[in-house]
């Protein structure tokens, strides 16, 4: 049965609202500040490690994203571990929230589809996320600037652009998962307890995991097929995908992110940079399958919205 | 009465195997209150919703001012005012800013929005309140500024689900004085209650639903004839007086005459005899202390209707 009227009406309206109760929020601020704070921490150490170390790298810059000084992780590590905590923290409660207040069947007896409410939450959510996360690397890239005294590179910058959309992509995931699980859990606390641990689950055991299970389906002995196998497991988690991408985009000497067979490796510079072009083709990989896993955790999110009744 | 506002044919609603709604049909005239009663879980919110196009029916039709909620929802949504039950707002905004949010998602130009919903909060006693924050708010306010958002969003016809519960008397009295003030505005009004006496007073009309079906409809006092019987109870106390509960029979109209205690007669008429039982006692010597014309309760109606049907299926058992 076709409905007529355009499902983006009120889009807008809903985004804006969601979007200044983000930034308001003080649950925000908090994150804001953890992150800030945390992150501030890593670009210090890092800076002092690459003034020490480094002085003729072509990629000084990049290093300042690597880098790590114990007993700190480097700032990319950090930024691993804290932007899946943020988009949780912003989207476990996006929907049942309004379940719980009551609010959902008055905002849906609104002229707007539910399309309209459950795209701006998700782009709101993705906003307030963006702006963070572009506060965060122009904090770095300028204290990078004051600190080191060197002008980074265009390519430099470009692979760092491309991380920092990466990265946004990243959170994304998260915030879909997030959302997905506001929609299906009707108790907030619930829905953040899953999240959080299915995050864990998928950044801190399933990497380990994955080759043990690979063992087991793989009935070889051929040992390249075997790590191919588990690797392919592994990819399953978004934080591998970010993590390999990360390798690609900012250690420029990174050919290949799988194995890597010796017959390959002819005629090969090694630990010659690859130019920003090519890096970014051996991590498209990932970069599209980061990308997917977002629209589809959204896509699911989104169905089993619109077939949810109403009613509290 | 004119033409009707809201139309449903046969609606039904099936959740797997258990119906909560099964083939309702009703109708609600321009400028009517009407009243969807029943006890909770009778269907009585899903119907609601199906006249909104918030969940599909899984036969029947609904037509909001001839358009199909289903197809057209967002035109039927623009002139329905929708108030659910214990309707919510965003806690940490203020009363004002949450009408403005609903004022931007129903397209209201900017350069009115100010002044509609000052109107609108005005209308509901709430003008003082407009920028404290809705958390603060008690169940009477959240409800009245329900009712707001219904003014301001000048809807033709409010849905009202439940609009009393959670009230203390007091708050539930003057919500149905505000409910009657925005009756004689114009706009046409469903709402919906299974406190039956409560919404009594200022329904033109009521369904009673039963199990997913409307077991009775019409007005209180149809109600009343159909189940209960008897039209008119009239209710007489006198001091003194000789033969008085046998001249009362005999005037025409009576149908029956009790006398429950000493002094006291309940009349069963066909009209309302008020006036002649009046005379009667007087011309019969008594001092007329009491007259009392007894108002079919919906409450009365709808026990005795159930209790009947009840007896009526275990005699088919």
């Amino acid at each position: 049965m076709r409905r007529e009227g355009s499902p983006w009406q009120g889009l807008g309206v809903v985004l804006l609202k969601e979007f200044a109760d983000h930034l308001t929020s003080a649950r925000m601020r908090v994150l804001e500040w953890l992150v800030v704070l945390v992150a501030l921490a890593a670009i210090y150490a890092a800076i002092t490690q690459v003034r020490d170390v480094t002085a003729q790298d072509p990629f000084l810059f990049l290093r300042l994203f690597t880098t790590s000084r114990e007993p700190l992780p480097s700032f990319v590590a950090f930024l691993s571990f804290l932007v899946p905590l943020m988009a949780i923290g912003l989207g476990f409660d996006a929907v049942n929230s309004e379940h719980n207040r009551r609010t959902l069947s008055r905002i849906l007896s609104q002229p707007i589809y539910r399309d309209a409410l459950l795209f701006g939450k998700f782009l709101a959510g993705l906003a307030t996320l963006t702006v963070s996360l572009l506060v965060l690397w122009l904090l770095l890239i300028g204290l990078g600037l004051i600190m080191l005294g060197v002008p980074p590179g265009g390519e430099e910058m470009g692979r760092a652009f491309i991380f920092l959309l990466v990265t946004i992509a990243y959170a994304g995931v998260w915030l879909a998962l997030a959302m997905l699980f506001s929609i299906l859990f009707r108790s907030a606390a619930t829905a953040a307890l899953v999240t959080l641990g299915l995050w864990l689950f998928l950044t801190v055991i399933w990497p380990a995991l994955a080759p043990a299970i690979a063992q087991a389906l793989v009935p070889s002995d051929d040992e390249a097929a075997l790590i191919i196998a588990g690797q392919m497991l592994a990819r399953l988690s978004p934080s591998t995908l970010f993590g390999e991408i990360v390798l690609a985009l900012l250690h420029p000497t990174t050919r290949t992110l799988g194995p890597v067979y010796l017959s390959q490796l002819q005629g090969a510079v090694m630990g010659a940079p690859l130019p920003l072009s090519q890096s970014v083709l051996v991590a498209w990989p990932q970069i599209v399958g980061l990308v997917a896993a977002c629209i589809l955790l959204f896509a699911v999110g989104y169905i089993a919205f619109q077939r949810q009744e109403v009613r509290a | 009465m004119g033409e009707n506002v809201i139309e449903a044919r046969g609606l039904t609603k099936r959740y797997g195997p258990a119906t909560a709604v099964d083939h309702v049909s009703f109708n609600v005239a321009a400028g009517e209150i009407f009243g969807l009663l029943g006890p909770n879980g009778a269907g009585k919110t899903t119907t609601i919703l199906m006249l909104l196009g918030l969940t599909e029916c899984s036969e029947g039709t609904a037509r909001v001012f001839g358009r199909d909620p289903m197809r057209e929802p967002l035109a039927v949504k623009k002139l329905v005012g929708y108030m659910p039950e214990l309707v919510g707002f965003y806690d940490h905004l203020t009363a004002a800013d949450n009408l403005y949010y609903t004022a931007r998602l129903i397209g209201i130009p900017a350069p009115e929005r100010a002044d509609r919903i000052a109107a609108a909060l005005a209308r509901v006693g709430l003008s003082g309140e407009a920028d404290k924050r809705v958390g603060a708010f008690s169940r009477g306010m959240r409800q009245r500024l329900g009712l707001a958002e219904i003014v301001m969003k000048n809807a033709r016809v409010a849905i009202l689900d439940e609009p009393t519960n959670g009230l203390d008397p007091q708050a539930a009295v003057e919500l149905l004085d505000l409910i009657r003030s925005l009756k004689a505005t114009g706009v046409s009004i469903l709402l919906s209650s299974h406190l039956l006496d409560r919404v009594q007073s200022v329904c033109d009309r009521v369904a009673l639903f039963n199990k997913g079906r409307i077991a009775l409809m019409g007005t209180v006092a149809e109600l009343g004839r159909q189940v209960l019987g008897g039209g008119f109870a009239v209710e007489v106390e006198a001091d003194g007086g000789i033969d008085v509960a046998r001249r009362l029979a005999s005037l025409p109209g009576v149908r029956n005459v009790e006398e429950p205690t000493a002094g006291r007669w309940r009349l069963t008429c066909d009209r309302d005899l008020r006036a002649e039982a009046a005379a009667e006692v007087v011309a019969a010597g008594g001092r007329l202390t009491q007259l009392a014309l007894d108002e079919p309760s919906l409450e009365t109606i709808y026990t005795r209707y159930f209790q009947s049907t009840q007896q009526e299926a275990a005699h088919a058992a």
